[in-house]
């Protein structure tokens, strides 16, 4: 989020006033590609080409402006740039760039981005072709009704196979890849064809000014100085200061108090005009009242009926979020609700556990998703918090003939009462060289994969295969990646529930069950599952004072066993003369790091066993 | 009121030792004359609020304070000497460093007042020494050591063991041999990696490995076992002596007596009034003479410690005592009962593993416990 980034917050940018840019000179676009494939390097470029940033204030990816982006080299959340671009024609455009994350985890800022837009620049990777979420986001983008410029990146790479990847976007995608431009995101080669291409090749959004306002709410966000700034698409009607203004699912009502764009800075207008994309804040304080989707409208003349929205997403993994500090349960409520303002793609509900307290269930698009969430809940907020194990939505089918839905492995209920349990599949579309094909459907078919199609474009194949959620949540993509050497690449969708052979695995420190470990899975992984995770406990959990036992079981019986021996020796060697003082203080210290640590009978788990402990290797 | 133990720094060493973490300093002359100034006038302005109280205990450490001009040990014990009232047993002992020139001048120390002489061989391998970056070699140690028991009616010296690479028969054999000097205390301190030694860069860059925590508690166990062949009891997690030839200042500080701490960086815990205070001096030498010139005393640091901290202060230096914790004595010290001071559950605990025991009124750490002093002081204590 630009708009939040430390030292942009909460500053506006003079000059005040924006000439306006009739319609027909809008262009509003999404880049899309692969994870990695060079959206956020050609942004840059294009900032830069457009002058929208002075060349000292450039950095690499300048987009992605939060710590964890640019620690990870990863784009989590979309952003928006409005560039002013003097085109061929001699007429002035305002592009209204957006920046797109590429993993699978972050699908619905893109789906989001692309509904707020009429055309896309497909990014590919010259070196590498097409992959698995050019797939996926292309054909959401073509859905969307986009007009789509294929790019070729990276051509300034040895290893860049032009025509190779043009027959790929041809033969794999579909497209007609003769208005194809080659670039180079790095060098900047090319990137005033691609600016051309945007004016003349992609349509200018339709609207009109003079019907009720109606505006697409695309994302929104909580800025310490601000408050809640809400990014906006106009459709039709035009957005002012001091104008009352509706959501239309809530029916709350607000008065406009900024109105503006991000160029990329914070930069006011007087108004917004159909096909604009822009920002607004109306001091909103109930959080609540801002629902990503939803259409804004004029209090006085509203809109007959709403735009189309989103789709709400389905989260595919849960798990429990527990303050470390019990104290801090409202402040993580809180903290949640801002957070969910700026990721509509995650949800929470409270729920308590036997063994953490106080605490919320979380639901996740991935196991990248609930890290990044956890990550950012840690800095953005300073929550220091303890993660359960992930789960996927089971169905249980009751034996009084109701069906139960089960996301928390705690919850499962008296095995007697089950008559059959669902799980809930999915498709993936895995490209692949050839030379790794073998190592892949191995690992489909380790985790209970069905081969639904096999197809070659040259020495790439693409596999599909139908297989348990269950079974690709936790470390599949990982394990892909390690068998593959990197060269594969993934994509999925939910595909339906079927019946399976499941089992809950609980975990035992001392004897004792600690519900926040256990967990579901296929009965035939079971057992390795169990014995994994008890060796993973072992190195995770520090020795102890005292022999700990770590054990997994089903039901009553144990199927794993691992002993942590006793710590053999911790103490301080030499005395410190008289300087007792510092002794104290680091006994002190160590004080309050037990805080952070949950106590079971007499074992101490530090949080980050939760997790980890969970990640396992096949 | 328990009789006094006095601590004067001696803040300078020849070179620093790639271990030490101690406030030692070198210097290209040692300011001989302003330390001394500077030492007597700290020393007479604590003994001015202190009072004539009994004097048990005077140590000189360091630092090398046998790099000390003897003329300076003896005007301190002096002056001491003359602002308390030394008890007739009193024990004054002085850490030396066992170079050939600081052997030269055991006589003189003794003739200052000197009765204890603590020997800083930590090895008789000259390879080791090396290692540990010592200016002496194996042979000027036995050298010293044969020279300081012909002078002083107690000698005691430290070796420094779990260094990298060593094992449990080579240590038993190092032990053994510096058992056979017949010594009635020995201080016997694993290495410790302290921050922001040149030890620590090395173990950061994993040029220097410790011996991990099971090899450790073996050598451990395998240094109690030789001492004792030889009537040396662990009276202390690192201290081991023939039955009352204990180390009579390092007791009052384990047993959280008062102390008073003269010189730079110097610690002290005194009684004056109702409160017990904790006193540090500034740390760097120059520093700290400079304002004990001006005011008399170069304390950086006093306050007044609360029940609950006094209470934590002596628990911890308590249970490294193999003796323990005498109960009424906590809460007389401490202002808050034993009691209220640790976990209830805790100790059920703990006694339950064998890592505590009562013994005849006192709490004390079992050898287990001791072993485990810091994994068990912040569970234990409230
Ligand atoms: N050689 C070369 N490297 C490039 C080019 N464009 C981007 N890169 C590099 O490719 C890597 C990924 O670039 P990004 O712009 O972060 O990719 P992205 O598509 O935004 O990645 P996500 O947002 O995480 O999906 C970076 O290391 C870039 O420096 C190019 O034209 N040539
Ligand atoms: C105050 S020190 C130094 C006395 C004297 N200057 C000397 O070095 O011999 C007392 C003892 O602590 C021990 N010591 C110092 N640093 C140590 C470390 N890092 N690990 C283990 N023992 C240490 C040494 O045995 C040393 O003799
Ligand atoms: S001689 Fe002693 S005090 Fe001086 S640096 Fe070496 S270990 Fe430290
Ligand atoms: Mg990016």
């Amino acid at each position: 989020m630009l708009a939040s980034a430390a030292d942009n917050a909460g500053k506006i940018h003079y000059p005040f006033r924006m000439t306006e840019t009739p319609i027909a000179q809008i262009r509003n676009f999404a880049i899309i590609a692969h994870i990695d494939h060079g959206k956020s390097t050609l942004a840059d470029r294009l900032i830069q080409a457009t002058g929208a940033l002075p060349e000292r204030e450039m950095t690499s990816q300048v987009l992605d402006s939060m710590d964890l982006e640019r620690e990870r080299g990863i784009t989590i959340k979309a952003q928006t740039v409005r560039l002013s671009y003097r085109a061929a024609d001699g007429l002035t455009y305002a592009l209204n760039l957006m920046d797109t994350p590429g993993h699978v985890d972050f699908a619905y800022e893109v789906s989001r981005s692309l509904a707020a837009c009429e055309g896309s620049l497909l990014v590919v990777d010259a070196s590498q072709g097409v992959e698995a979420q050019t797939l996926a986001n292309v054909y959401q983008a073509i859905e969307a009704g986009h007009e789509i410029i294929p790019v070729l990146n990276k051509i300034d790479l040895p290893a860049a196979e032009p025509e190779k990847v043009r027959r790929q976007i041809e033969e794999v995608i579909g497209l007609d890849a003769s208005g194809t431009i080659e670039i180079s995101a790095k060098t900047g080669q090319n990137i005033e064809a691609v600016l051309e291409a945007l004016v003349t090749r992609l349509p200018p959004p339709e609207g009109d000014a003079t019907r009720p306002l109606a505006a697409l709410l695309v994302d929104s966000w909580y800025d310490p100085y601000l408050g809640v700034v809400i990014l906006l698409r106009i459709k039709d009607g035009r957005l002012r200061h001091g104008q009352r203004i509706r959501m239309m699912s809530t029916g709350a009502v607000h008065t406009i108090e900024r109105i503006g764009v991000f160029t990329p800075k914070m930069q006011p207008t007087d108004d917004l005009a159909p096909g604009e994309i822009g920002f607004v804040t109306a001091a909103i304080k109930t959080v609540a009242d801002c629902r990503i989707g939803d259409t804004i409208t004029d209090d006085r003349h509203p809109a007959r009926s709403p735009l189309p929205g989103f789709k709400p997403s389905v989260p595919v993994v849960w798990c429990g979020l527990y303050p470390a500090d019990a104290d801090d349960f409202e402040k993580l409520r809180e903290s949640l609700a801002k957070l969910r303002l700026n990721d509509a793609s995650f949800h929470f509900e409270p729920e308590t556990s036997a063994a953490l307290g106080f605490g919320f269930r979380c639901g996740f698009l991935g196991l990248l998703h609930l890290e990044i969430v956890q990550e950012r809940l840690r800095r953005e907020f300073d929550l220091d918090l303890i993660a359960t194990a992930p789960s996927v939505v089971y169905r249980l089918h009751l034996g009084n003939g109701s069906v139960k839905e089960l996301h928390n492995p705690a919850d499962w209920p008296d095995p007697a009462t089950i008559e059959h349990i669902e799980e809930p599949w999915i498709k993936a579309t895995i490209l692949v060289p050839d030379d790794h094909l073998g190592a892949v459907l191995g690992l489909c078919n380790e985790r209970r994969g069905e081969q639904v199609d096999l197809t070659y474009v040259g020495n790439r194949a693409m596999a599909v295969y139908r297989l348990p959620l269950n079974e690709v949540v936790f470390d599949f993509y990982d394990r892909l990646k390690s068998v593959s050497r990197g060269y594969a690449s993934f994509d999925y969708q939910m595909d339906g529930y079927a019946p399976g052979e499941l089992v809950r695995i609980s975990i035992l420190v001392n004897g004792e069950p600690v519900d926040a470990l256990s967990f579901i899975a296929h009965r035939s992984a079971a057992e390795a599952r169990g014995r994994a995770i008890c060796a993973r406990l072992k190195d995770l959990i520090p020795r102890q004072l005292f022999k700990v036992a770590i054990q997994a079981a089903i039901g009553g019986r144990i199927i794993a066993r691992e002993t942590l021996g006793a710590l053999a020796k911790d103490v301080t060697a030499k005395c410190y003369g008289g300087d007792i003082t510092r002794k104290r203080k680091l006994l002190e210290k160590q004080k309050e790091g037990k805080k952070r640590m949950r106590q079971f009978g007499k074992v101490e788990i530090p949080q980050s066993a939760f997790l980890a402990a969970l990640k396992m290797d096949a | 009121m328990d009789p006094l133990a006095l601590y004067i720094h001696w803040p300078f060493c020849l070179a620093k030792c790639p271990y030490c973490d101690f406030n030692s300093h070198v210097r290209e002359q040692i300011p001989e004359q302003r330390s001394r100034g500077a030492l007597l006038r700290e020393l007479e302005w604590e003994a001015g609020r202190l009072g004539s109280r009994p004097l048990a205990s005077i140590f000189f450490g360091g630092g090398t304070p046998s790099l000390m001009a003897p003329e300076t040990v003896f005007r301190l014990i002096e002056a001491a000497s003359a602002y308390f009232s030394p008890l007739p047993e009193i024990e004054i002992t002085l850490e030396a460093n066992p170079t050939s020139v600081e052997r030269s001048k055991l006589a003189a120390f003794r003739e200052a007042g000197v009765n204890r002489l603590s020997l800083g061989v930590q090895s008789l391998d000259d390879r080791a020494l090396h290692f540990l970056g010592r200016l002496h070699s194996a042979a000027e140690a036995r050298a010293a050591l044969t020279a300081a028991r012909e002078i002083f009616p107690r000698v005691s010296f430290d070796l420094i063991y779990a260094r990298p690479g060593q094992d449990l028969s080579g240590w038993r054999a190092e032990l053994a041999a510096a058992l056979s000097f017949g010594p009635d205390h020995l201080s016997l301190y694993q290495l410790t990696i302290e921050p922001a030694t040149p030890f620590a860069a090395l173990s950061a860059q994993g040029k220097l490995a410790l011996p991990p925590a099971e090899t450790a508690a073996l050598l451990y166990e395998a240094t109690a076992e030789e001492a004792a062949k030889h009537g040396l009891l662990p009276y202390e997690i690192s201290n081991y002596a023939r039955p009352g030839a204990e180390c009579r200042h390092n007791l009052a500080y384990w047993r959280y007596a008062d102390y008073a701490g003269i010189g730079p960086g110097a610690h002290g815990r005194v009684t004056i009034g109702d409160s017990l205070l904790a006193t540090r001096r500034r740390r760097a030498p120059e520093a700290w003479a400079a304002r004990v010139e001006r005011s008399g005393h170069g304390t950086d640091e006093e306050e007044a410690l609360s029940p609950t901290e006094r209470a934590r202060e002596m628990l911890l230096m308590g249970l490294r005592l193999a003796e323990g914790i005498e109960l009424e004595r906590f809460r007389a010290r401490a202002g808050l009962a034993l009691s209220s001071a640790i976990d209830r559950q805790a100790l059920t605990d703990l006694l339950a593993a064998g890592y505590l025991a009562w013994r005849g009124g006192k709490l004390a750490a079992t050898e287990a416990g001791r072993l485990r002093l810091d994994a068990l002081l912040p569970r234990l204590v409230r």
